[in-house]
């Protein structure tokens, strides 16, 4: 299965858990896709760094559009105002960053 | 396809609708470097008719290198077809885009009629009062004026509510894309926390029913070739399109 990994850049006042990050991705794409859509994403947190704000999710490649639009609708984390923009898409976790960010 | 790819990459984005204050400069500042970083490079700024002058020059001389370019926007939410003339007639050559609020029939015909109006914008949340149908396109498709629609309220709304306003609009974009009506995507943010990336905002548009293409032309060149229009139109020379005075005088 061919998958994409996005690397993700997110703006909050206070950074979440991992735990907090990922329910809160999972979250969206149930609200807009359902349960059944979700299920088709294959979504998996790769990398987080709360020092540079920044996290790294896999997805399966036809769900990347889903996973996009899902990932640009986050308003709040763990109940704070926050943003998330998608700085990277790519097929390997390599050329994601100019040095790998491994978990 | 590669000609797509290729189109994409260097494409230059505008987003018309940033509803920053433009009595706070501070605040207006912050949004407008926020909006350059993420990629804009035209910012249409909704100001007041009656201070126009003041606020776009305030716009101007923000002093921020990273900011992109800016745009003077107006909304008009007239309740009548005549207050919509008489608004249109005052304000038409002293901004750069005008933005017509359609809330109710008889506004909506006549600001599609009407060659003066560039963007028409429709009450999404509520789904009773859409006005877009397939006469509306029509008329629209024949004038200079395109559909816009805000992020914003996807961002807002969750459950129930959400869903009615994407099947609103995912109907007035199956209208728009049927008659040829071009599509304007903006963010309607009036916080830095409402701000996306252009892609994202392609990304969510295409929620409606866009193509790709269709959905990053909504946030690129759409909007850029109306305040390019207006722009040309509203300059010293203009007399009427593909017609420009050169020069004046005995000497010509």
């Amino acid at each position: 299965m061919k998958r994409r990994y996005l690397a993700l850049q997110i703006e909050v006042e206070r950074m979440p858990s991992e735990r907090e990050f990922i329910d809160a991705v999972w979250s969206s794409i149930v609200q807009l896709y359902g349960e059944f859509g979700a299920s088709q994403t294959g979504l998996a947190l790769i990398s987080y760094d709360v020092e540079r704000n920044s996290a790294v999710i896999r997805t399966a490649l036809g769900a990347l559009s889903m996973v996009r639009a899902s990932v640009a609708l986050i308003t709040s984390l763990a109940g704070t105002k926050a943003s998330v923009h998608i700085l990277a898409i790519s097929g390997t976790i390599k050329s994601l960053f100019p040095k790998p960010m491994q978990k | 396809m590669q000609g797509d790819r290729i189109t994409a990459m260097t494409r230059t984005f505008a987003d018309l609708h940033l509803c920053a204050n433009p009595k706070e400069s501070e605040g207006l500042s912050k949004m407008a470097s926020k909006a350059a970083k993420l990629g804009y490079t035209l910012m249409g700024v909704p100001l007041s008719p009656e201070k126009c002058e003041e606020e776009y020059s305030k716009l101007r001389n923000l002093d921020n290198a990273d900011r992109g370019d800016f745009a003077s926007r107006v909304d008009l939410k007239p309740k009548s077809q005549n207050e919509l003339i008489r608004l249109l007639r005052k304000l038409r050559r002293k901004f750069e885009v005008v933005c017509v609020m359609c809330e109710n029939k008889e506004v909506a015909r006549q600001a599609a009629k009407d060659h003066r109006v560039d963007l028409l914008s429709f009450p999404s949340i509520d789904f009773r009062r859409n006005y877009f149908d397939r006469a509306e396109a029509e008329l629209a498709s024949n004038s200079s004026a395109a559909l816009e629609f805000d992020i914003k309220p996807l961002l807002a709304l969750r459950g129930p509510s959400r869903v009615r306003l994407l099947s609103g609009l995912k109907r007035e974009v199956a209208v728009a894309r049927e008659f040829r009506v071009p599509i304007v995507v903006s963010s309607g943010a009036n916080e830095e926390c409402l701000l996306r990336k252009p892609r994202e905002m392609a990304v969510l548009a295409e929620l409606t029913g866009l193509s790709e293409t269709q959905a990053l032309d909504a946030v690129s060149t759409n909007p850029q070739a109306i305040v390019k229009r207006n722009r040309a139109k509203l300059c010293a020379g203009y007399v009427a399109p593909g017609i420009r005075v050169l020069k004046e005088g005995k000497d010509c």
